[in-house]
């Protein structure tokens, strides 16, 4: 089994127009920047993949990786929880111009049904947003006295993530707090695509440490020395 | 004589009620404050949604893992114990009732403790992050702010007028004035400013205060607020 891709472009290339993907991340920590350039290569060669849906926790900073997806226009709606940056202006531009749709989680609630998702769990009651306008139109239940809000899962055509080493089974391990969305969507895309700073052979990694197993992972690709979306903000990057 | 607490003086008397060893989380922003003043000898384990138990202060500028940040994107350290956990298992330490106290800052709380931190209103992007999913879990609730807003009006109030952040959920309120309780739907005057009567702080109030036992003096070191 072998699991790896030769290159970035390879990596991306099944992504389909209209398609649901979710990237990894909490902003630039485990954001898999080189992934996220590869789809906009791609966008700028052949016109696809457009009218994306994408699912992040935030909405993009400056000019690079999720931010430069939005501004080439390929993104149709986005799902995130804090759609704010210290540079969000090329979210909050389209935004209020109407060009994007936004569909705001609260965090845990977005942690959650990304993780239903990959667990086949269609639905779940969470205490968060209970009586609040997050709330609207959602169905409301008591358990043991106390009011619950019903979340339905969250699934992805493809999730594209950021780890530290994968083997070419897809077994993944994560670099401190890069860990965050990764794992869980890994499990919650038809197609998971896996950025990972270095590749090694099965075996290689101890089975104790392995964070996300290769069953939840469809495809790898070495970045050995992934860019880190606050230092090319430092440096007034755009992508490309 | 103080008329009013700074905001650092506001983070210390929270820090004052956070025990040796409790899980804590505390909101992006003024509350970040709150870790600098925990009595000596004492260590709460704090919790940031991202993803790490027990981090730090953050390294000098120039050696930064910005792999190693937390909720409000800053770059932190780590302190021996530290642990690393995906989002979900982050929230349910959240939900799951696991955290001792978050604290976290208010545009408004009104007397049957519900909270409105998050949005003034329909203008603009709306953005949440976790700050709907904080109120819910953790043993104590509790706001720090000033008592008033800028232009003066009450922060404290009988209902919220600006978008619920969640409900029922404070169980105490550190002002820049006051210590105040919210039991059974009403605020409950614990501390105030010697330098402050009753009926001025009442003024300054949205609801009532209601008296349960003695009212202690609010006395704060000075500090510097930076």
């Amino acid at each position: 089994m072998d699991k790896a891709f030769a290159s970035l472009s390879g990596a991306v290339a099944g992504i389909e127009d209209g398609a649901t993907v979710m990237i990894g991340g909490f902003g630039g920590s485990g954001a898999p920047i080189e992934l996220t350039h590869a789809m906009i290569d791609r966008f700028l060669a052949t016109g696809s993949p457009r009218n994306l849906t994408i699912v992040n926790n935030n909405a993009g900073n400056g000019h690079v990786g999720l931010a430069a997806l939005i501004e080439h226009g390929m993104v149709k709606k986005l799902i995130c929880s804090f759609p704010r940056s210290a540079d969000p202006r090329v979210f909050t531009e389209k935004y209020l111009a109407r060009e994007i749709e936004l569909e705001l989680v609260p965090q845990g609630t977005l942690a959650e049904r990304i993780r239903a998702g990959g667990a086949g769990i269609p639905a779940f009651y969470t205490p968060t947003a209970y009586g609040t306008e997050l709330a609207n139109g959602k169905v409301i239940a008591t358990f043991d006295g106390r009011y619950y809000v019903q979340e339905r899962w969250l699934k992805a055509d493809f999730a594209l993530v950021k780890a530290h080493m994968g083997d070419r089974h897809g077994n993944l391990t994560y670099n401190k707090a890069a860990r965050n969305f990764n794992p869980l969507m890994c499990m919650a895309a038809v197609v998971t695509i896996a950025q990972v700073s270095r590749l090694v052979e099965p075996g290689a990694l101890d089975p104790e440490h392995i964070i996300t197993p290769g069953i939840f992972v469809q495809g790898l690709v070495e970045v050995a020395d992934p860019q880190q979306e606050e230092l090319l903000n430092r440096a007034g990057a755009q992508y490309p | 004589m103080t008329l009013k607490l700074s905001n650092a003086q506001i983070a210390w008397r929270a820090a004052q009620d956070i025990a040796d060893g409790a899980y804590v989380n505390l909101g992006i922003g003024f509350p970040e404050m709150v870790a600098q003043y925990q009595p000596p000898g004492r260590h709460a384990i704090f919790h940031t949604e991202n993803g790490i138990l027990n981090f730090g202060e953050a390294p000098e500028k120039g050696s930064e893992d910005w792999d190693l940040i937390n909720a409000g994107k800053k770059a932190v350290g780590l302190k021996p114990g530290a642990a690393f956990f995906h989002h979900a298992d982050s929230f349910a330490m959240v939900r799951g009732g696991h955290l001792d106290v978050a604290i976290l800052g208010a545009y408004q709380v009104a007397e049957n403790g519900d909270l409105a931190n998050w949005s003034t209103g329909p203008k603009g992007v709306p953005a949440v992050g976790g700050a709907m999913d904080l109120v819910h879990g953790a043993k104590r609730v509790a706001v720090i702010t000033d008592h008033v807003t800028k232009d003066g009006k009450p922060k404290l109030v009988k209902r919220c007028t600006l978008p619920l952040t969640g409900v029922g959920c404070v169980t105490r309120v550190y002002t820049s004035l006051a210590v105040i309780d919210i039991q059974d739907g009403h605020f409950v005057l614990r501390e105030k400013l010697a330098a402050l009567s009753l009926e001025d702080l009442q003024a300054q109030t949205g609801a009532t205060l209601h008296l349960s036992g003695p009212i202690g003096d609010l006395v704060i070191p000075e500090l510097s607020d930076d």
